[in-house]
């Protein structure tokens, strides 16, 4: 279980760090909190050229409240995120997700942007990016651009990122004050990943829903955006929801699979349930099925 | 391969090596500094049993490189109790409510706990039984690692035990 040998680079600006990303060529691999990439490295999954280390650049850092959004920098450890009173305020659902990253000793080392670029598809994180609206700002020595987080997954670990790019900056947009948050996760243990998880946020304005941003976790092959059930969300009533049809809807778009764990149909099921569950107890609402 | 030469405070003693970039922090504090306290359950970040105090904080030393801890300060089991061999507070209260067996994964629950408890608050009872998720005990059946959690938070009359 020891690493195989590799060139160790920690690059204390952004532009250093995509130079020796772009002069690797393809060799080269991002170590954030590395809770993920640690445990690939001492299993020889992983096995880069050069590594380099990202933690010492201080440009990286930090919440801030811009754009009509939030900010953050990609290398927060995740209880930076869940002690900060800014997210507390303007994303509570994220800081809810990131509760439910790992154990408290890997959220000490794990990132928020690690999380995100990882694109584990059954990691709250990514999903909660998805359902938000939030974007991703990457850089490279051939520029900059954003991604929206759900142009980012593109099947099980890969994203639209290319080898020279570094996550920069990760985007939120703001929720008015009247939202409520949608999360629910099931998972065998508390820290693992979930079998079956929930993420969004609705605003309510006059007993009606306004705007809704759903997805799910460890429901297909990337984090799915339920785009189906936000759009018959919006402009209904809270009182008199039918809610069975909605949870319905709700699963439409995922695509679970069988593993050692679960079967699709049994992800299906709880999905249905979590969802209508979620939405009742959010909302107030009376199921009548 | 690269070498690095770092500087580390652990346990209140400064170390200095060169070391490999692919050593991890685990390998390093047993084998270069001989803090053999840190066990190295599964070497993946799935155990436990190495977690140390870096810079204040409980976290798993087979999830980071030696050359990573460049400039900090941690603290291993051996730093905890006193020189004359008073237990520390954690590890008393482990020993009082038979929270170990074999004593191979306590090390890095007593770091958790001890971490979680370093403050001038009391944490909640809920915080460090969520805490003790991160740990994997084979022998106790943790009921006597819950008992003695509750006893470390603020209120331990544990209800959830």
């Amino acid at each position: 279980m020891k690493p195989a040998p590799f060139d160790y680079l920690a690059p204390s600006t952004i532009e250093e760090a995509c130079e020796q990303l772009a002069q690797a060529g393809g060799g080269a691999t991002l170590l954030a909190g590395g809770q993920t990439l640690l445990p690939l490295l001492a299993l020889r999954m992983s096995q880069p050229f050069i590594l380099i280390d990202i933690n010492r650049i201080a440009a990286l850092k930090g919440v801030l409240r811009a754009e009509g959004g939030t900010r953050i920098g990609p290398i927060m450890r995740q209880n930076e995120v869940i002690a900060d009173p800014t997210l507390g305020t303007a994303l509570p659902v994220l800081v809810t997700a990131t509760r439910h990253v790992g154990h408290h000793q890997t959220r000490n080392r794990g990132t928020i942007g690690g999380s995100i670029a990882l694109g584990e598809p059954a990691a709250e994180l990514p999903a909660t990016a998805v359902a938000l609206g939030a974007s991703v700002e990457v850089r490279s020595t051939r520029g900059t651009r954003r991604i929206a987080a759900e142009d980012l997954y593109l099947s099980p670990y890969a994203t639209a990122l290319e080898f020279d790019e570094l996550i920069t900056a990760l985007h939120f947009p703001d929720w008015p004050t009247d939202t409520i948050s949608m999360f629910r996760e099931v998972a065998m243990r508390p820290g693992d990943f979930a079998l079956v998880g929930l993420t969004g946020a609705l605003t309510v304005k006059d007993g009606r829903i306004a705007r809704a941003g759903i997805a799910w976790f460890g429901m297909g092959p990337t984090p799915i955006k339920a785009r189906q059930v936000e759009a018959a969300l919006i402009g209904q009533s809270t009182t008199g929801l039918d809610v069975k049809g909605l949870a319905e809807l709700a699963i439409a778009e995922t695509a679970p699979f069988d593993d050692h764990h679960a079967t699709a149909e049994y992800r299906r099921t709880v999905g249905r349930r979590i969802f209508a569950r979620t939405l009742s107890e959010r909302l107030d609402v009376r199921q009548t099925a | 391969m690269s070498e690095h030469p770092i500087r580390i405070t652990i346990n209140g003693r400064p170390h200095a090596a060169t070391v490999e970039g692919r050593l991890t922090l685990s390998d390093f504090l047993r084998i270069n500094a001989g803090y053999t306290g840190v066990h190295l359950g599964c070497e993946h970040g799935v155990c436990g049993a190495c977690t140390i105090i870096l810079n204040g904080q409980a976290v798993r030393s087979c999830l980071m490189l030696a050359v990573q801890a460049d400039g900090t300060s941690i603290t291993t089991v051996e730093g905890l109790a006193a020189a004359d061999g008073t237990l520390h507070p954690v590890q008393q209260v482990l020993r009082d409510e038979h929270g170990l067996q074999c004593g191979f994964c306590t090390p890095g629950i007593v770091m958790t706990l001890a971490a979680l408890t370093a403050g001038p608050e009391k944490p909640k009872a809920d915080t460090l039984l969520n805490a003790l998720s991160g740990h994997i005990c084979r022998c106790t059946g943790y009921q006597g690692i819950r008992r003695a959690a509750l006893k470390l938070a603020a209120e331990p009359q544990g209800s959830q035990a």
